[in-house]
């Protein structure tokens, strides 16, 4: 089988793509550069997955979706995602390729905070989002799928944060991919100036169980000295749904960037985050935790790589498989020279829940400095039996032993997520793929 | 006669081919507290395991009733639905499941479909408990013994059997690696529970935890069985003397039954 399936989108259909959406002029270009690249580059060479055969081209590009009016005319499953106890000010809800609800707290607003969808970000405010577009952490030349994003890049947000501001309520974004076929090629870019801090928290969801499509997602977080940065994600993307997600973070002194995803898609996915501590003293925590299941292979690979002195990174990786499902976990610790007094830290697990699935917990850490501390854990296997003993020695049924010790190894990602609605959505996601 | 009765007859275990528990003879009614005492390595921890359903223990011969029920025919659960507890030498340690959650599950399995405790009846017991023995509230939100001291999961499962309430508790080395103030809070915890229902099973190889819980039977094991009993006044020797008169009385030599306590 061929796999060079050329893309159904040319130059012609960008250019007016991008002059439909009324882009500044280095989007267009960048959009045109890197669609030329797209043909000559090859994709991504995840370790231990061959993702030769994936969908990555098959999709529809371009699909409204209708604008809604109060978010109590939003479907049962989109409304899982809300803290509806409490007003939430600062949301967008994308569905397909439209904004289709947007608020922002005022006063936020009135502080120079900018949280809005990328369209509307680049129209307004070009400028700014053109110094961190595709600069500081992911690069449009990558590889294919980096370029394929960069070309035709169709949603997504820009979160701005300026020098000094904390912003207390967390910011939500639900990208919706409610046509079967809609893909959504969202770039999520978060810039936090000097000594400000924020909480961000993302849900992609979508049901196309049967019709074929693939999402390409690049996430940049830019973290200044002194900023915080905590980042939380449920990703839910139905069967048909090929996912590329791309999660890099850039962390400068004194700067905290912290990971919480919950990578819970039934499709084929590659998964990448990567975090680099740029600044002395910088700091990352990155969890994941994952479950698959059915026939569907992923490749997940946590890395962070340590520049600045003294600068302080934990990866945990925590998956769960089932059925014929296959998953990689690389969980990479890395320490360039010079980064003296850093600490790279990391732990990968996987327990087995059925003798046809597979799971890799592949540890590394790659170190080129000598004053440093480094640790790793790795573990694959199945559900303790001394442990099930001791809960059922209490009386508790087997069942119930399993459930509970599962959503112990699973609560890491969901004890960190911000807002309640999606941590209680995040354990049902759990509750419904495990049993 | 109050409580459930708990009858060990002529039980053989072996852990991986080996044979540890040799026939072991144990009648516990409910009322009664029961002392099982032993140096190292005579089988002791083993009993109790078995009595449980641990999995790497398998019974060779022999039977366990309860109020006249065959126990080695329920599965885990099922044994501590039916009113066994065991106060664990080595808890496990569960990652992400608070100490709260869990207790509150091992409660409501004990109870009907419909009749759970209320999250306040179950909180005011739970902080009322910590209270006697003695334990950080912040325990409670804490994950299930994860990072905890021995002496703080000792109390845990102090702290569990007072929760359940079973009709008969076997404690196994509960005051090992605590110090002589946690025995005394730990003992008063156990004392509390005394009652005309509740029987008791206290495995330990030291005296001293006899001085806190007065026992009512006291039984010496060694070589995988049960070499004598008698009253209070038997721990009392073996506090005074040791264990050496009984293995001269005996003609037994080595009195371990070849593995590691």
């Amino acid at each position: 089988m061929t796999v060079e399936v050329s893309l159904p989108y040319d130059k012609e259909y960008i250019t007016q793509f991008s002059q439909g959406m009324q882009e500044p002029e280095w989007m267009k270009n960048l959009r045109l550069s890197a669609l030329e690249k797209s043909e000559s580059l090859p994709l991504p060479k995840p370790d231990k997955t061959n993702i030769q055969g994936w969908n990555f081209t098959d999709f529809s590009h371009n699909v409204e979706g209708d604008k809604i009016e109060s978010l109590d005319s939003l479907p049962a499953e989109i409304q899982d995602f809300l803290d509806k106890e409490k007003d939430q000010h600062n949301l967008v809800i994308q569905r397909n390729h439209t904004v289709a609800y947007g608020t922002i707290d005022q006063k936020l607003k009135d502080q120079g905070v900018i949280f809005t969808d990328m369209a509307t970000a680049l129209r307004e405010h070009g400028d700014l989002v053109e110094k961190y577009y595709m600069n500081d952490a992911v690069h449009m030349d990558e590889h294919r799928l980096t370029a394929l994003h960069a070309a035709l890049m169709n949603g997504g947000v820009f979160l701005y944060v300026p020098k000094n501001v904390q912003i207390e309520e967390p910011i939500q974004a639900i990208f919706w991919q409610e046509d079967p076929k809609a893909s959504l090629i969202n770039h999520i870019l978060v810039v936090a100036e000097e000594n400000s801090s924020v909480t961000y928290v993302e849900n992609y969801i979508s049901n196309n169980k049967e019709e074929q499509t693939s999402a390409n997602i690049v996430t940049e977080v830019i973290a200044k000295d002194g900023a915080k940065v905590s980042f939380g994600a449920v990703d839910n993307f139905e069967a048909g749904t090929t996912v590329y997600t791309n999660r890099r973070g850039v962390a400068y002194r004194d700067a905290v960037i912290e990971w919480a995803l919950g990578q819970m898609n039934e499709g084929n996915t590659v998964s990448e985050n990567i975090t680099h501590l740029i600044g002395d003293n910088s700091h990352s925590n990155a969890k994941t935790v994952a479950i698959g299941r059915g026939s569907q292979k992923q490749n997940f690979t946590a890395n962070i790589t340590h520049f600045g002195k003294g600068s302080d990174g934990y990866i945990l990786q925590h998956g769960v498989m089932k059925d014929k499902a296959s998953a990689i976990f690389n969980g990479i610790g890395k320490i360039e020279h010079g980064a003296s007094k850093s600490n790279a830290e990391q732990e990968s697990r996987v327990l087995m829940l059925s003798k046809d699935a597979r799971g890799d917990a592949n540890p590394i850490l790659l170190i080129d400095e000598d004053d440093v501390t480094a640790g790793h854990a790795a573990s694959v296997g199945r559900v303790d039996p001394i442990q099930l003993y001791y809960l059922m020695s209490r009386g508790i049924s087997k069942f119930e032993a399993e459930r509970l010790i599962i959503h112990g190894f699973l609560a890491p990602v969901v004890k960190q997520l911000p807002v309640e609605a999606v941590k209680r959505q995040l354990t049902q996601v759990i509750e419904r793929k495990v049993y | 006669m109050a409580g459930s009765t708990l009858e060990i007859k002529d039980l053989h275990v072996e852990i991986e081919g080996q044979e540890i528990l040799k026939g072991v003879n144990l009648t516990i009614n409910g009322g009664e507290f029961h002392a099982v005492m032993g140096p190292n390595g005579t089988g002791k921890s083993t009993l109790a395991s078995a009595v449980m359903g641990h999995p790497k223990y398998e019974v060779t011969k022999g039977e366990i009733l309860l109020d006249g029920e065959n126990v080695l025919e329920m599965e885990v659960d099922e044994r501590a639905q039916a009113g066994l507890f065991l106060a664990m030498q080595y808890p496990s340690e569960i990652s992400g499941v608070t100490n709260s959650d869990f207790l509150r599950s091992a409660i409501n399995a004990h109870r009907e479909e419909g009749d759970e405790i209320s999250l306040m009846k179950f909180i005011k017991e739970m902080d009322s408990k910590m209270d006697t023995l003695d334990m950080d509230k912040n325990m409670a939100q804490r994950y299930l013994n994860e990072g905890f001291s021995g002496g703080e999961k000792k109390r845990n499962e102090i702290l569990q059997l007072m929760m359940i309430q079973p009709a008969i508790a076997i404690l196994d080395e509960i005051d090992s690696g605590l110090d002589i103030d946690a025995l005394k809070v730990v003992s008063k915890g156990i004392n509390e529970m005394r009652n005309d229902d509740f029987g008791c099973l206290i495995i330990t190889h030291y005296q001293r935890l006899l001085n806190y819980i007065t026992p009512d039977h006291v039984h010496v094991m060694m070589q995988g069985r049960v070499v004598k009993s008698g009253g209070p006044e038997l721990a009392q020797r073996l506090e005074e003397e040791g264990y050496e008169w009984i293995k001269e009385e005996l003609g037994i030599e080595d009195e371990t039954v070849g593995q590691k306590a």
